[in-house]
């Protein structure tokens, strides 16, 4: 690779320190330093993309200093961590230039600036991380970033979301910690690919499935899966938009499923009752998501609950494990992403003119905004699944795999969440943009052009992902879901790699 | 506090002070290091917040300068870092090529040492200017 993989961990780090550095002097170095990162961050994904896709091998490995695994750290960049880079770097680029004018109303905004990026290399560290340890850290990176952003508004309900989140995110923290521990004890290596190699020539006793469950614990909390999915509801609300964008659309497919899927298809080797645990618990998070957000008047907090649900969707059909399920996954991870981002953005950009989220104070909105509104309609339609837009070619391919694969009914609970979904979105459009303006909100004015300009991108993304099935992009889909599904043969492609 | 505490405090300080920076430098050649020398350095600090309370305490270093000095402390260590990893100099770096009672004996130790001094040093003393503050507002 003609670029340093320590890019993507160190750019956005000496940018957080930087704007440290010098933000209380110089205000507007914080959304430079975050501009330029983004553009540069999202360029190199794109290039490490294409650089792995036309790679033999399909796989490159970076070895930190020089040094060969298991003493040395290595960074691994595979179809699907290329492809996480990607959708990451590209909601953070977003999520920076909505920031540009719906942060102006926050004191002190380079704090904001350097949490973000901070926040941006925790994620890109946990994504190319080879090794067990480093995940953790960059895992606790990212964590402590949104902990803290979660709290900027420093209202009352802000600190006892963040407080909440903390307490439960150390909780998960301490779950995976524990669990790594146990599995060296075990194994006596963090390398992923090592461990992997180990495991391939031990029995897997009660400690193996302690581990795993362990994983599921902290992950699954970390991926707000139900039944641990408590604090989500609180801390996605209370961030500032763009953070709750972040939180949504990458924190919690990063830090839980992409993490999740990682471990138990690559190292545990795609263990069956893991995988069985999975489907359940996703399916349980699909329903209750679901049923919980009809109910909701905040849109915001409806919208995370939607993501509790299109979650369950993403790790149901993980758990199916076939590859047309793990292409679907991947393909809802994507879409679910820039979907879920765009609309955060439309009820920042909603809460920024009209000052509130209470769909109940809202109406005929699409007269005073008419992009937010249009946006949102895209947004809302692609995470309900509404052909053509992607979201529906991702369900549709998770239902199609859950039928080919025997499961009958949870596939029919998938359809019946996806008709709730519609109902929920349709409520939040008829309530907040159509029917008749209400006359409190008659002098409210269209978003600034920044925030337009982000959301106006990510609906064309949600129109245009679609083409991703497209037989001459498919293959990007197909080698994610293939390093997946390769199982445990992951530690050959890698320890290939790495000689 | 007493004028016991507080005299015994202007002691003692600079002892405690200097007694850090020399288990920060000395980090590649005995016992020590970053870590354990920013946290005696920290305390030094924190004496002065608990002898003579956090107006004074805050008077010699400012919440400004403590987020200064972390934040340079960080990014000395980054460059330190990426430049050690790109221009993979560390196996010498770590294959300490230190020789006793010479401090800049090894390449990039003590470099780390002083950058990760100036972050955990002032880092705690964050910590707890941070609680000193949140005691006197509820108190308030």
């Amino acid at each position: 690779m003609y670029l340093s993989p320590l890019l993507f961990i160190a750019l956005p780090l000496a940018a957080a320190f930087f704007t440290v550095l010098l933000g209380v002097r110089l205000r507007v170095l914080g959304y430079i330093l975050a501009s330029v990162s983004a553009i540069t961050l999202l360029l190199a994904s794109l290039y490490a993309s294409y650089f792995v896709q036309h790679l033999p091998s399909h796989i490159f490995i970076y070895k930190v200093g020089g040094w060969m695994p298991p003493l040395g750290i290595t960074l691994v960049f595979d179809a699907l961590s290329t492809i996480m880079l990607v959708v990451v770097n590209l909601i953070s680029l977003m999520a920076g230039l909505y920031s540009l004018r719906y942060i102006e109303r926050y004191t002190d905004s380079w704090k904001f600036y350097s949490l973000f990026l901070l926040m941006i290399a925790g994620l890109n560290g946990v994504i190319i991380s080879g090794d067990l340890f480093n995940l953790y850290v960059f895992l606790e990176v990212a964590s402590l970033s949104a902990y803290a952003l979660v709290a900027f508004g420093t209202e009352a309900q802000d600190l006892e979301a963040s407080f909440k989140y903390a307490v439960m995110g150390a909780l998960a923290s301490l779950l995976i910690l524990l669990g790594i521990a146990f599995l060296y004890s075990y194994v006596s290596t963090l390398n992923m690919a090592e461990i992997a190699f180990v495991l391939s020539g031990k029995p897997q006793g009660l400690l193996v499935y302690f581990v795993i469950m362990l994983f599921l614990a902290g992950f699954g909390l970390k991926a707000a899966m139900v039944p641990f999915h408590a604090w989500l509801p609180d801390a996605h609300p209370s961030a500032p938009a763009p953070i709750s964008a972040m939180l949504s659309g990458v924190v919690i497919k990063t830090l839980g499923v992409y993490v999740l899927a990682r471990i138990i298809f690559n190292v545990f080797g795609m263990s069956q009752k893991a995988l069985l645990v999975l489907m359940v618990l996703g399916t349980l998070s699909m329903v209750v998501g679901a049923l919980m957000a009809i109910t909701q008047r905040d849109i915001k907090r409806m919208l995370a609950y939607s993501s509790i649900s299109q979650m369950g969707y993403i790790l149901f059909a993980l758990g199916i494990g076939t590859p047309l399920a793990v292409i679907g996954a991947l393909f809802h991870l994507i879409n679910h992403a820039v979907a879920k981002s765009l609309l955060f953005f439309n009820s920042g950009a909603v809460e920024y003119s009209t000052h509130t989220r209470d769909m109940d104070s809202l109406g005929g909105l699409n007269k005073r905004m008419p992009v937010t509104a249009a946006t949102s309609f895209i947004g809302s339609l692609s995470i309900a699944g509404l052909p053509p837009l992607a979201g529906f070619w991702s369900k549709l391919l998770i239902i199609i795999a859950a039928v080919q694969a025997g499961h009958l009914a949870m596939a029919l609970v998938a359809v019946i969440v996806s008709i709730i979904t519609l109902v929920y979105y349709l409520k939040f459009q008829n309530q907040t943009f159509f029917g008749a303006l209400r006359g409190t909100l008659d002098k409210v004015k269209e978003a600034p052009l920044s925030m337009n300009i982000a959301a106006v991108i990510l609906a064309l993304i949600c129109v245009g992902a679609g083409l991703l099935l497209v037989p001459s992009m498919r293959p990007i889909l197909e080698r994610a879901a293939d390093v997946l599904m390769l199982g445990s043969g992951y530690k050959d492609v890698v320890m290939g790699g790495v000689r | 506090m007493t004028l016991i505490v507080k005299t015994i405090t202007r002691l003692t300080i600079g002892i405690i002070f200097i007694y850090g920076i020399y288990i920060t430098l000395q980090g590649h050649l005995g016992p020590g290091g970053g870590f354990a020398g920013g946290v005696i350095v920290a305390l030094s600090f924190i004496h002065i917040l608990l002898a003579f309370g956090k107006d004074v305490g805050m008077r010699k270093l400012t919440q400004k300068k403590v987020l200064f000095l972390m934040s340079l402390g960080a990014v000395v260590f980054l460059a330190a870092a990426v430049f050690n990893f790109t221009m993979r100099h560390n196996q010498e770096a770590y294959t300490l090529h230190a020789e006793k009672f010479r401090i800049f004996s090894s390449l990039f130790m003590p470099i780390y040492d002083i950058a990760v001094c100036f972050m955990i040093g002032t880092g705690l003393y964050a910590i707890f200017l941070a609680l000193a503050l949140f005691t006197a507002e509820n108190k308030e």
